[in-house]
């Protein structure tokens, strides 16, 4: 299944990709390897490993009731984050639903500016007003970070709209989940992006459960990838970084020549939907260890690491541990920073905030305009 | 057919207070208990009661819904993809051909996707069919109001949106008891009614809660506390924190009228003049934001007819003109402190 060509540190290790299901595109068109380094391999190694491991620090912290609130974890599927990271560039635009903190990890925020946001911390990525559903990041076109299931899609498609428009040679990566699938903004928005043909990759988390419902009992074509309809579509195993990467990077050239795609990529998240969520009373534990111990997405990476000896098991335990320390340093400078002062409830409403008059409870506690 | 059609209409009694109903058949609830055992109520009494939306075969996620598919079946209690739009038109749907359909929006944050259904086909049905066609027997149950930790999209109050549609009832209540009667009522009615639940009074709410059928008026707001000195009005969990900002105002020989409004819309009147017009000052809240909420209407209400009785402005003590924030919730909430704060001010004018 894997190939070693050599032993040198810069030599390319090829990867066999596992099989796509396609909709409307031919098969012969999507590649059936993928080519990868040693470092490269150690570094998708790393990021993933601190991905798992940020993920679960804030499960702690909101046991701790140090992050309140609702919070949705994504341990699990860190390939499709590792995949996107890797298939498209910062010029390209993402937008997201909720599952928010490894997407905001690799567009460019750290991990202290993460869990400070969820903390609701000053030093938060989006300065403590948005908290663990809404990380955004202008200068690596990451758009956010949105609650309302389903709102973010035809929103992404106007993105790509932009860029089509502006006649860049960029996507727009709008991604969702099985639940999402079912709200009719998805297809207005799609309709719109093939008519037009915009550069837009609906890309479906299909992580086989919305909150508690399974896509069974929730959609009636559960062939997410067939659900654009007149749009093709490619279904992947999103546990497969690489798999990922190549089909984003298709799927990218793929939108600048015709026009919207859809990607649905099958993928588990171990946690419940949310931290009221244990997760196990729609699944069973049992299920959830075996898809540990089968499917997990970084062990995947960590085998063909041992099987290529590009490491051994105590270097990979090295980046471990300082992943682990990264993380826990953040934590605790996260924990000592301040809450946004008060002053911070009543800017940001309007673009010219201090030109506003933002009423107070009270007449004397409003904020006036500057001019006055 | 014809004794349970009998049964049903006799077997409910409408009150207009809770304190009218003289029965000892009570238990322990709380808010989503009290709820639970409504909707038990309906789905009993009324064949073609249905009950819909996200989670709710497996109890609702607050527990709503708690054992009402083991008894009723898939047929009457089931679970919807996750489409607000789909689940306030299909309610509209089976409403208009004569099932009750009790819709549930989780969240009223997410109430908004549905906001075109509700607003110009659930609203004006009977209007523009002529009265041939209506939708009254369609209730919306949703989810309202801060819970401490909810910020932007687990907070929100949206009562003034709907109560601005005429044709469209909203209702609010305070506590097990109201909410009991007052869904069963709601859920009754041959209009359109949405139903807000506060959230954060699911567990924490608990009263004695009479097991019968029961009903209380809609368009009918309660005097829960009386006073001389000063009209406070709320409705909601804002009840609890008038009730605190009154005990404090006691200390100072200010005796408050707290008033609950029940009915958002169509709101008692009437009530509302009758207490302002013997106090001559009035204080309204509630969490949604201070311009166009319940507050700017009901001002402008009570001025209008009061306006001689007025020893002082009537004042609103609301959430900010922000959207609902973070970290700053205990900041944005209208407290006891603020309330009380608004009393004194209005009482020395």
């Amino acid at each position: 299944m894997i190939f070693r060509i050599s032993r040198s540190c810069f030599s390319s290790i090829s990867v066999k990709l596992p099989s796509f299901k396609v909709h409307h595109l031919e098969l012969q068109q999507l590649p059936k390897t993928a080519t990868t380094t040693s470092s490269e391999l150690l570094a998708y190694y790393k990021s993933m490993q601190l991905q798992r491991r940020m993920e679960i620090a804030c499960d702690n912290l909101y046991k701790q009731r140090l992050i309140r609130g609702f919070l949705h974890l994504a341990d699990g599927q860190e390939s499709i984050y590792e995949g996107l990271h890797a298939g498209l560039t910062y010029d390209d635009c993402v937008i997201t639903a909720y599952r928010d903190h490894c997407i905001a990890l690799l567009r460019g925020d750290t991990p202290h500016q993460i869990i400070a946001e969820m903390m609701a911390k000053q030093t938060g990525s989006t300065k403590g007003k948005g908290g663990s559903m809404h990380y955004y990041k202008k200068a690596t076109n990451f758009y956010g970070g949105h609650g309302i299931v389903g709102a973010q899609i035809p929103l992404g498609t106007g993105l790509a709209f932009a860029q089509k428009y502006l006649k860049k040679p960029n996507v727009t990566l709008i991604m969702f989940g099985d639940g999402a699938a079912n709200q009719g903004q998805l297809y207005e928005a799609a309709n719109m992006a093939q008519l037009w043909h915009l550069p837009a990759i609906y890309f479906i988390e299909n992580n086989l459960f919305g909150m508690g419902t399974s896509i069974d009992r929730a959609s009636a074509n559960t062939k997410f990838y067939t659900r654009g309809d007149v749009i093709p579509g490619i279904q992947i195993d999103g546990n497969n970084v690489f798999q990922v990467r190549e089909t984003l990077k298709f799927a990218k050239k793929h939108c600048l020549e015709k026009g919207p795609i859809f990607i649905e990529a099958m993928t588990y998240r171990y946690h419940g939907h949310s931290m009221s969520d244990p997760g196990v009373t729609y699944r069973t534990r049992e299920e959830v260890q075996q898809q540990r111990k089968t499917r997990d997405c970084i062990n995947y990476v960590k085998n063909i690491i041992l099987e290529n000896k590009v490491a051994d098991e105590h270097q990979l335990e090295e980046i471990d541990n300082s992943t682990q320390n990264e993380i826990d340093i953040a934590v605790e400078q996260a924990k000592v920073d301040p809450v946004p002062p008060s002053t911070e409830l009543t800017t940001d409403v309007y673009v010219d905030n201090e030109n506003h008059f933002i009423r107070g409870i009270l007449y004397k506690d409003s904020v006036l305009p500057k001019s006055q | 057919m014809q004794l349970l059609r009998r049964v049903y209409q006799f077997g409910s009694t409408k009150h207009r207070f809770a304190s009218d109903i003289k029965s000892t058949n009570r238990q322990k609830m709380n808010l989503f208990q009290a709820i639970n055992n409504a909707l038990d109520i309906e789905l009993g009494a009324n064949p073609k009661a249905l009950l819909f939306g996200e989670d709710v075969k497996f109890g609702g996620v607050f527990r709503c819904s708690q054992g009402l598919n083991e008894k009723y079946g898939t047929d009457r209690v089931f679970n919807t993809p996750l489409c607000e739009q789909g689940i306030g038109a299909f309610g509209i749907g089976l409403a208009s051909v004569g099932y009750t359909a009790i819709a549930e929006i989780q969240f009223g944050d997410y109430i908004f996707p549905a906001f075109d259904q509700i607003v110009n086909e659930a609203a004006k049905f009977r209007y523009r069919s002529g009265n041939q066609f209506n939708c009254g027997s369609l209730t919306i149950r949703s989810t309202w109001g801060a819970v401490g930790h909810g910020a932007l999209y687990h907070s929100q109050s949206p009562e003034a949106y709907f109560a601005h549609t005429p044709g469209l009832k909203v209702v609010v209540p305070r506590d097990p008891i109201q909410a009991k009667g007052l869904l069963l009522a709601s859920i009754r009615d041959k209009n359109p009614v949405i139903f807000f639940e506060p959230k954060a009074l699911y567990r924490n709410a608990e009263d004695e809660v009479p097991l019968d059928d029961y009903e209380l008026e809609l368009s009918k707001a309660e005097v829960v506390q009386q006073g001389k000195h000063i009209t406070l009005i709320g409705y909601g969990t804002s009840i609890r924190v008038l009730r605190e900002a009154a005990k404090m105002a006691e200390k100072d020989g200010v005796s408050c009228e707290i008033i609950d409004l029940q009915t958002i819309y169509p709101y008692d009147g009437q009530t509302l003049v009758e207490s302002v017009k013997k106090t001559g000052r009035c204080i309204i809240t509630h969490e949604a934001p201070q311009t166009c909420g319940m507050g700017a209407e009901l001002s402008a209400f009570i001025q209008e007819k009061c306006f001689l009785h007025l020893e002082a402005p009537i004042r609103r003590i609301t959430g900010y003109d922000t959207p609902f924030p973070l970290v700053h919730e205990p900041i944005y909430l209208p407290d006891k402190f603020k309330i009380y704060e608004a009393i004194k001010e209005s009482v020395n004018y």
